[in-house]
């Protein structure tokens, strides 16, 4: 893996969506998420169209239907949750057979997973085609404070190399016969989180002293962002039409 | 590559495939599913203007913050901070063992805070969190308005008041600084959940009371907070013993202090306490490790997740909202909304204040520079 360049959520591409300029494509995305969180629970053919959107995205990104589906199982929870909120709802009114639910919990149920897979969707696609360095390129143009740009680059770099760090940790604690099942086994745990803490300030003290003798200055090089945009009136409207479904869809009666 | 930050380690290496392979089975029994979030709200929890309004309060703070931290991040705790975040976020991937294989994890609010300083901790959660909405679609987009603000500032601040407030009366010891952390890692929990209620109380999107959500909330993290607390105390504990310097909430630390017994029973009756407060407030199995979720599971508001309108109003149906008491509802809503207030304001109060045993108030302070001195370790 190109360290810097990418991360495990990038896919590789060279796509409309892959070229699109990267704070284009984070005002798209959050545009519609609002979109998607303001669709009533009952506008079922709102969801649809937003669907048919977030659809066309990824397979104009030609990101992998594999990839999408297994990263999309984040959600897994939250549908089985809206599959699971008619029946846990107050004021049941419908039944079949032993079965009784809301009808105003399935309308809910239905709109929680719509909301959490699209939007993890429209997520996916984002991180999918964006590498780090543009997407926090992307992120500065946007006028996010350069400090908390430098942080989340600094976090993201490193995350990888500390998660493995902490995968080492617990494998070496399995090998010598650590199961913790019981909330009194868990002082080993947190030593070894507090001794994984101690690692990450030191990595991050002698990351700091490298930085230093390639002549850190104090502000990071700017994150300069040297493609062209590409796209930008196509994201322009994608995003258009998903707040024109919201729109129709809180308008229109249901 | 793909979910490999989704692990929580107790596999080894081989146990994985290549790209993306991630076997839905062996997502869910490595409990590997849930990214890191416990209180991560999905999009539309809160009412529109709720989300605007919590989404102005978090960026005041996170501006106050970065005036706060900008000497030190112009130098050299942009990569400790950094790097602090990528403990926080592998710390929230570590499934801690409750009980018969149920876990739970950190949350890393006040622990950050403990360790880097209520600013730069603050600073830090808060991008961890974006990120995770950014990046692992872990809470919506359009919920960072209030994740942030019950998942970074109200934990740091909160959380730090607790310390300073705690270690005014517990020993110096690494003891009494770990009880310190902890009872602070607890507080911090049940503080952000009482947040999380009094949004509510603005900007609920479901008929459900505001005193059943906030017995509900604070119930079931109260459970989660008993082990947040744990896991804080016993991991600032265990960075005691090796780096004291680095602890910045451990300042005027004793090492050669007399191993005070006292703090024993402290911690028995503390712990008694909130056991019993747990147990009054709530009826609620908390066997669901994500709070936010069993609570909304258990008061069904969570059907209405996301039913907000942009046109309903904060006060508009409040009175036909089923409040059963109205009495009882308004006098919990002033406990709680003193309480988070109380704690936030003399966190940032105490956050602000210049201390007297670290020279002046210099932000700076709150990151040790590589090859500080450190002090002394007898018979280390």
């Amino acid at each position: 893996m190109g360290a810097g360049h990418s991360h495990p959520l990038h896919v590789h591409g060279h796509s409309v969506v892959h070229r699109l300029a990267p704070h284009v494509k984070v005002l798209a995305t959050v545009g519609y998420a609002l979109a998607l969180a303001t669709v009533p629970d009952r506008a079922w053919w709102a969801f649809l169209l937003l669907a048919l959107l977030v659809t066309t995205a990824v397979v104009a990104a030609g990101l992998p239907v594999r990839f999408v589906a297994t990263r999309a199982l984040v959600v897994v929870p939250f549908v089985a949750f809206g599959a699971l909120v008619p029946f846990v709802s107050s004021g049941h009114d419908a039944a079949w057979g032993p079965l009784s639910w809301s009808t105003a919990g399935a309308w809910a149920g239905s709109a929680i997973a719509w909301r959490s897979l699209l939007g993890v969707t429209a997520s996916i696609v984002l991180a999918g085609t964006t590498e780090l360095p543009r997407l926090l390129a992307g992120l500065e143009r946007l006028h996010v404070p350069p400090a908390l740009v430098a942080i989340a680059s600094f976090m993201l770099r490193y995350l990888e190399i500390v998660a493995q760090e902490l995968a080492r940790m617990r494998a070496a604690m399995t090998a010598r016969g650590h199961d913790p099942r019981w909330a009194w086994q868990l002082r080993p745990l947190a030593t070894a989180s507090g001794a994984l803490f101690v690692r990450t300030y030191e990595r991050g003290e002698r990351v700091h002293l490298a930085m230093q003798a390639r002549g850190w200055s104090g502000a990071m090089p700017p994150l300069r962002e040297d493609q062209p945009d590409v796209g930008t009136p196509l994201a322009v409207a994608w995003a258009a039409t998903a707040a024109l479904v919201a729109i129709a869809a809180r308008v229109m009666p249901s | 590559m793909a979910g490999r930050v989704f692990d929580d380690g107790r596999f080894p290496v081989h146990v994985r495939r290549g790209h993306a392979g991630i076997g839905l089975l062996r997502m869910i029994r490595n409990n590997r599913i849930r990214s890191g979030g416990s209180m991560h709200a999905p999009d539309g929890f809160l009412t529109a203007g709720t989300a605007v309004a919590t989404g102005v309060v978090s960026a005041g703070g996170i501006g106050l913050a970065l005036r706060r931290t900008r000497e030190a991040l112009a130098d050299r705790a942009v990569p400790l901070a950094g790097l602090t975040g990528a403990f926080v976020f592998a710390g929230q991937m570590v499934n801690f063992p409750i009980a018969a294989g149920t876990t739970g994890h950190l949350l890393g609010g006040a622990l950050a805070a403990v360790l880097v300083g209520p600013w730069l901790g603050a600073l830090v959660v808060a991008v961890v969190v974006v990120v995770q909405a950014l990046l692992f679609a872990d809470g919506g987009l359009t919920a960072l308005g209030y994740n942030v603000l019950n998942m970074a500032l109200v934990p740091a601040f909160g959380g730090w008041a607790i310390l300073r407030l705690v270690r005014r009366i517990a020993p110096a010891t690494r003891r009494g600084i770990a009880v310190a952390a902890g009872l602070a890692g607890l507080g911090s929990v049940v503080l952000a959940s009482m947040a999380f209620s009094l949004e509510w109380l603005f900007g609920a999107s479901a008929p459900v009371p505001f005193d059943r959500v906030l017995a509900a909330m604070v119930g079931v993290h109260t459970l989660i907070g008993i082990g947040e607390g744990i896991i804080t105390g016993l991991v600032v504990s265990a960075v005691l013993a090796s780096r004291p310097d680095l602890v910045v909430g451990a300042d005027g630390l004793d090492l050669a202090g007399p191993r005070t017994r006292g703090i024993g029973r402290f911690v028995v009756g503390a712990g008694v306490a909130t056991l019993v407060v747990a147990a009054g407030v709530s009826q609620f199995a908390a066997d669901d490790p994500d709070g936010l979720q069993a609570v909304a599971e258990e008061q069904g508001f969570a059907d209405r997740a996301g039913d907000h309108g942009l046109s309903s109003s904060v006060f508009a149906d409040y009175a036909t909202r089923g409040v059963a008491d109205e009495r009882v509802s308004l006098a919990l809503a002033g406990v709680a909304g003193a309480a988070v207030t109380l704690a936030v304001g003399s966190g940032l109060a105490l956050a602000a204040r210049p201390r007297r045993d670290r020279g002046p108030d210099d932000p700076g302070d709150d990151v040790v520079a590589p090859g500080e001195a450190r002090p002394s370790r007898p018979g280390a």
